[in-house]
């Protein structure tokens, strides 16, 4: 369609966790102007790590955001013991695997079900549904009531989990506790998986396809959230102490989180990059899932990353109920004994040496990277985060730029709505990713 | 009778308070019942503007957070404060104690001056506030205890005795008297929250405030005595409690 004038502006996007504006221009048929501006005021947090003690970095990392907290605990805990050299055991690395898919649970099904799923629905929330599809509503919440308790038991609370430490746990779950949890785990996957898969198989999701670069952890072992090197389409596999050369972050104006390039083009995180890359190490039960969704590997439609999402739900669920039961099979051994665990404010601390250290794991909104200098004092002296969401910012503007001119002829309101879709669809974590700028704008 | 219309909003934070209250889990389907939400960007597209409740989270940070501020104390009938970061500025008062030139350099170079950002401040540094839900984030249960009372016309209150209170009620060894001992700031901070960090075998870090009173001398010798240095004694305090000198 030639000549058409069209001019969207969509004031603080909602159903996504910061905020956001969409920014369209299109003159004469042709487009002027794609942005995603990201105007979550500055947060700093790169600053405020500097000068606290090594093991205090934890416990400030994870307030960067509510929703990926263990996430930013685990970034942050494997970045300093990658600096001081320190290996935790093999249990103290499976229940954080546990914690880190509990995780991924919680965030999942709060985004495919409460914040993708209304705009199928033409619902402004979830809310409404609580009546109309009270079934699908208590699924979501069963499995965020699952999510909590298993983070509740192990680390005491989910937002802010408490006792995930440097070098283990101040506190640690009992075998019974464990036990417990895998039953509900079990029952979940028997009751409330089915009615998932049910309900998202009926969904018809928009038709589009751009083929991005896609990025995330491998690893032969497992599906790995924990722990793997980095692979991405465009820079090949490469360790994660090799990252500054492979990811460059630019500060562009209308964004208060900065721009990911990998390092010259854009590229893709999170659920769908995974999809797409590791699609053969989901569990049985989550590549049966994808089956039955419809959802192929490789998968370019940016729409799917919710589909991708439930299958990782139901992949996790199996992965923790294997961990578990290996967790169970070896027995739970209390190890503060021989080797305490590096609370945030232990008054006697072991010496630290100078030196730098990079964490790196699988958020659920995907690739996840700290990194801080520690000086000789034991406090850091410098400290970058690489939040997924500003990897995924210039991917979504690219895709938008895809997006708008085959979708021209249709009305402003619809243009609008797939557009906040799509925004939804990559599941954004702004205020996480604002450690930027804030801009004012002419509107 | 008319249900309440309640409202949420977010400034600067991590939004994890909102998200405690959207993870109550079968109680919020009965929240959803008892008030009608008008506002919640995080779960919601409606952007209701009439609303009795305004639940605030999140610490003022730049000029355009005053104005709406001052926006949403016009609309309300009760702003309530929700969490850590509008009831003492949280972690983000962090960075009000560096170099405001120097740390806008060093996280984003030659823009320095493109952006608006002001000294983190709590919701009350700039309108009234009329009740307040500490802790970061908030806990669930008091949350809850809250709505009910304010939605059956009694006044909500916070409990005035220390950490330690309900640490001693757990059975939990103190931090102090453990063998690799934790500096914990328990004797100090406004208990309610079940000593849920010192049962967790971490350190109270003080997220809830102090209580009314605290005795902060007998606090000093405490650190004292387990050799804690005036500037880790700062940087403890700093953790959430930075403005406490600023504030009743």
């Amino acid at each position: 369609m030639t000549g058409k004038d069209l001019n969207i502006y969509v004031h603080h996007v909602t159903r996504v966790e910061g905020h956001g504006n969409i920014l369209v221009d299109v003159k004469n048929g042709e487009l002027k102007e794609v942005k995603l501006e990201i105007i979550e005021s500055p947060r700093f947090f790169e600053a405020m790590l500097v000068g606290r003690r090594f093991p205090e970095a934890v416990h400030i990392a994870s307030r960067i955001c509510g929703i990926c907290s263990i996430s930013h605990t685990a970034a942050s805990i494997k970045a300093i013991e990658d600096a001081l050299d320190i290996k935790p055991t093999w249990q103290t690395e499976t229940l954080r695997k546990i914690l880190m898919e509990a995780e991924i649970l919680d965030s999942h099904a709060l985004h495919s079900f409460f914040l993708a799923v209304p705009d199928f629905f033409g619902l402004p929330s979830v809310i409404p549904m609580a009546s109309t599809n009270p079934d699908v509503v208590k699924t979501a919440i069963n499995f965020k009531k699952l999510a909590h308790e298993i983070c509740d038991v192990m680390v005491g609370r989910h937002t802010h989990p408490i006792s995930m430490v440097v070098d283990g746990f101040t506190n640690l779950v009992t075998e019974e506790q464990m036990a417990e949890l895998l039953k509900k785990i079990k029952a979940a996957l028997k009751n409330d998986v089915p009615k998932m898969l049910e309900f998202f198989s009926r969904i018809k999701f928009p038709d589009f396809e751009r083929k991005a670069n896609y990025t995330c952890l491998v690893n032969p072992e497992m599906y790995p959230f924990y722990d793997g090197m980095i692979k991405s389409s465009e820079a090949g596999v490469y360790r994660h102490r090799d990252y500054r050369q492979k990811i460059v972050e630019r500060v562009v104006d209308h964004s208060t989180a900065k721009h990911a390039f990998g390092p010259v083009k854009p590229y893709m995180v999170g659920a769908l990059a995974r999809f797409n890359t590791n699609y053969k190490q989901l569990m049985p039960g989550a590549q049966e899932a994808a089956k039955m969704l419809g959802l192929e590997a490789p998968s370019y439609n940016p729409y799917h990353i919710t589909l991708a999402q439930v299958v990782e739900i139901v992949h996790c669920l199996e992965s923790m109920s294997r961990l578990i039961e290996q967790l169970l099979s070896r027995g739970i051994r209390d190890e503060r004994v021989e080797r305490p665990p590096l609370a945030g404010w232990s008054a006697r601390l072991p010496p630290a040496k100078k030196s730098w250290g990079v964490g790196v794991v699988e958020a659920p909104r995907g690739l996840l990277i700290h990194e801080y200098r520690i000086n000789g004092n034991g406090t850091i002296d410098a400290a970058n985060c690489i939040i997924p969401t500003a990897q995924n910012l210039a991917n979504i503007e690219a895709d938008m730029r895809e997006l708008v001119p085959q979708i021209l002829d249709r009305s402003k309101e619809e243009i609008t709505q797939l557009l906040e879709m799509l925004v939804r669809s990559y599941d954004p974590c702004i205020s996480c990713s604002a450690h930027l700028l804030k801009v004012d704008f002419v509107e | 009778m008319a249900k309440p219309k309640v409202a949420f909003f977010d400034f600067t934070c991590c939004e994890g308070c909102q998200l405690t209250v959207l993870s109550l889990g079968d109680k919020l389907l009965d929240l959803f019942e008892s008030v009608e939400v008008v506002n919640f960007r995080e779960a919601s597209s409606y952007k209701g503007q009439d609303y009795d409740i305004a639940f605030v989270e999140g610490s003022i940070a730049s000029s355009k957070d005053i104005e709406r501020i001052k926006e949403i104390r016009k609309r309300a009938k009760v702003l309530v404060a929700l969490g850590a970061c509008a009831h003492t500025a949280g972690v983000n008062a962090i960075r009000n104690f560096h170099n405001q030139q120097e740390i806008r350099k060093m996280v984003y170079g030659d823009k320095a001056w493109v952006f608006d950002s002001i000294l983190a401040q709590p919701i009350d540094a700039i309108v009234r506030v009329d009740y307040y839900i500490p802790e970061c984030p908030i806990d669930k249960e008091e949350f809850l205890r809250f709505v009910s009372q304010l939605l059956n016309n009694m006044k909500p209150f916070l409990p005035d005795y220390p950490v330690c209170v309900e640490c001693k009620m757990k059975g939990n060894v103190c931090n102090y008297h453990k063998p690799n001992p934790i500096i914990c700031l328990g004797p100090v901070t406004r208990g309610g929250c079940g000593a849920i960090c010192p049962s967790a075998g971490n350190a109270c870090e003080g997220c809830r405030g102090l209580i009314p009173d605290a005795n902060l001398e007998a606090m000093e010798w405490l650190l004292n005595e387990y050799g804690v240095s005036a500037e880790d004694k700062f940087r403890f305090y700093r953790m959430y409690n930075g403005l406490m000198g600023m504030k009743k």
